[in-house]
């Protein structure tokens, strides 16, 4: 765990975060996608779509800090046969402007892409006002809407070029930056809807989303070499739709399951993961780990992380604990269900 | 296009039986927000029957005018409009409000055709109406986009963020209304949340504000001619109209905001129509 010395203001950046990153594929999408257009509520420096905006100013369009008409303006632009980006933090995105994400842009199922930035506690020292630990459980209840959390910036980059490929709303909710880097390079198959193992395993599955992924994959060498646990790590880059075939692999072939997220722990991953478990009738040990349902701390992102325990460090802890758990051991599963 | 006294004798039996229908409607299916879809008759009768560039066998014709209901309750209204330009069956209103039906209190625009905007929560509207104006000047397309508000929905904060970027963006391909009957559910606009000075609001926003009697079709055609030459921004008529408007039981009755018909005030309420338009 890392707190001092870290510095850093909305502005800067230095190196290509998840936000730098969607603001270089937007400008090359919008090259290919002359209907693309980008929307911003004074955030274009912060969500970095003012990368889009400067290449193309006049398919862009700041609407001042007032997100619920930028997203009704977005669900018209839609109408109109444009392709809007809007981007803004995810709490405002999912919580100020959701009635307006819900009824204009998902009930009409309109081809908008949501890019909610600042995503859980990424925004750390911003307090809880800006903490978004709500957003997936939220948003995962609207119909017709996909939802995406990228684990890294090059995720993020195939995230926002797979959401071209669906005529209809996408939730991408992404850190603040400083996320680092997660894939070794961008030779991997994403496609929404399909977890990615990222790290095999027998012993113990964890399922971990967005900024947990990391720290789910670094624990799980850990565990192998400390403990000769041999753990699998999946990405569920997608919340929804989940990807149940992974989950009921999961079930089959490790028997216990610990789930990850940055995000309160009603509602989010955990709880997704939870239902098709519940629903596939099978004994499976499994730990949702997330935030507690209270309000967070204020600190920096990777402080926050590990006082919450969802960190490298509480996934070893959690997966020792669920290790160590008594579940139903019978092999024979067919009278079960 | 200034209007002939022909068109506005035709324009006349138009809204009338506008009115029978809304009246029909309510009787049939058990009750609707009547009281305001008959203050804005004359506002849609104008628009659908002298402006409104769209073709009812073809809904989805990209370069119609658009028309965004931002008062969204106002859909029977808006429903029997539709049904009496001929983009669907007018029978196909007996379903009204019914399980199953594609006709509910607030319209959706995959059910109905001719619905550009799902609208029914209040201040959505003319931010749809803002995308779809700023989507049309983007793409150089000429079709205008219309959006008719209602004043209690001018409580909502939605509706000033978009008048405010309406004129930022100076959208002159925008007409908005508002119907001000003055009155809302839990009664009159004045006493639940003063809107005055209301024409003043909207002027300071930076809009173009005509206040106007929003039942007499000579005001509302001056105000939409002047409102297709105005070049410098958007314009809002602001039309004075009455709630319940033709039928003298529920005129000015905040009660009738939402209601139901017996086949006795189904009658009264028709035969009270009279020629008092």
């Amino acid at each position: 765990m890392s707190s001092g010395g870290v510095t850093w203001t909305v502005y800067d950046a230095d190196k290509l975060t998840q936000r730098e990153i969607y603001g270089l594929v937007l400008c090359e999408l919008g090259e290919r996608y002359p209907k693309i257009v980008g929307l911003s509520a004074d955030l274009a420096q912060s969500t970095k779509i003012g990368t889009f905006g400067e290449k193309y100013p006049e398919r862009f369009f700041n609407f001042g800090i007032a997100e619920q008409n930028m997203f009704g303006v977005g669900a018209g632009l839609a109408k109109s046969g444009l392709i809007p980006f809007i981007s803004t933090f995810s709490a405002f995105a999912s919580m100020r402007a959701c009635e307006f994400l819900r009824t204009d842009i998902c009930y009409q199922n309109l081809n908008c892409k949501i890019i909610a930035t600042h995503g859980g506690t990424s925004f750390g020292s911003a307090g809880t006002t800006h903490h978004a630990t709500e957003d997936l459980s939220i948003v995962r209840a609207f119909a017709n809407l996909t939802v995406i959390v990228p684990a890294d910036a090059l995720e993020t980059a195939k995230a926002v070029r797979a959401c071209m490929d669906i005529n209809g709303p996408v939730y991408i909710r992404i850190g603040r930056g400083f996320e680092p880097r997660v894939y070794e390079s961008e030779d991997y198959d994403f496609e929404i809807g399909k977890a990615v193992e990222m790290h095999p395993g027998t012993d113990v599955t964890v399922i971990a989303t967005g900024a947990t992924v990391l720290h789910a994959v670094q624990a799980a060498r850990i565990l192998k070499q400390d403990d000769g646990l041999s753990v699998r790590v999946l990405n569920m880059h997608t919340i929804k739709p989940i990807d149940r075939e992974a989950i009921l692999k999961a079930i089959e072939d490790t028997r216990r399951i610990v789930t990850f997220e940055d995000h309160n722990i009603i509602g989010g991953l955990g709880t997704a993961v939870a239902d098709v478990i519940a629903e596939s009738g099978k004994g499976c040990a499994f730990q949702k780990a997330g935030l507690p349902d209270e309000f967070t701390i204020i600190g920096y992102p990777e402080d926050i992380l590990h006082y919450n325990k969802v960190d490298t460090d509480g996934v070893i802890e959690k997966v020792r604990e669920v290790m160590g758990r008594d579940f139903e051991a019978e092999e024979d599963w067919e009278d079960e269900v | 296009m200034a209007i002939t006294d022909q068109e506005i004798t035709e324009l006349k039996k138009v809204a009338r039986k506008v009115r029978e229908d809304i009246i029909d409607v309510t009787g049939w299916s058990g009750g609707t927000h009547i009281g305001g879809s008959l203050s804005m008759v004359e506002i849609l009768t104008i628009l659908y029957w002298k402006y409104l560039r769209v073709q009812p066998n073809n809904p989805q014709w990209e370069d119609r005018d658009r028309f965004v209901l931002s008062k969204g309750h106002g859909g029977v209204g808006h429903a029997v409009v539709l049904a009496l330009k001929g983009y669907f069956p007018p029978e196909q209103l007996r379903d009204f409000n019914k399980t199953g039906s594609a006709f509910g209190m607030h319209l959706d625009c995959h059910k109905v055709p001719g619905v550009d905007c799902s609208t029914g929560s209040m201040g959505h509207g003319l931010p749809m109406a803002v995308g779809l104006g700023l989507g049309a000047r983007l793409q150089k397309k000429d079709w205008r986009t219309y959006c008719v508000m209602g004043d209690g929905e001018c409580d909502e904060g939605s509706i000033w963020e978009a008048a405010m970027a309406a004129a930022h963006y100076k959208l002159n391909n925008l007409l908005g209304f508002v119907d001000r009957n003055g009155l809302m559910i839990d009664g009159f606009t004045e006493t639940v949340m003063s809107l005055e000075p209301f024409v003043d609001k909207w002027t300071a926003f930076g809009w173009k504000a005509l206040p106007i009697d929003g039942h007499d079709f000579r005001a509302l055609a001056q105000a939409i001619d002047f409102a297709l030459e105005y070049k410098e921004g958007p314009v809002v008529i602001v039309a004075k109209t009455v709630k319940g408007k033709g039928v003298e039981f529920m005129e000015n009755k905040a009660a009738w905001h939402y209601g139901g018909l017996s086949a006795e005030l189904v009658e009264k309420a028709k035969r009270g129509l009279g020629d008092q338009l």
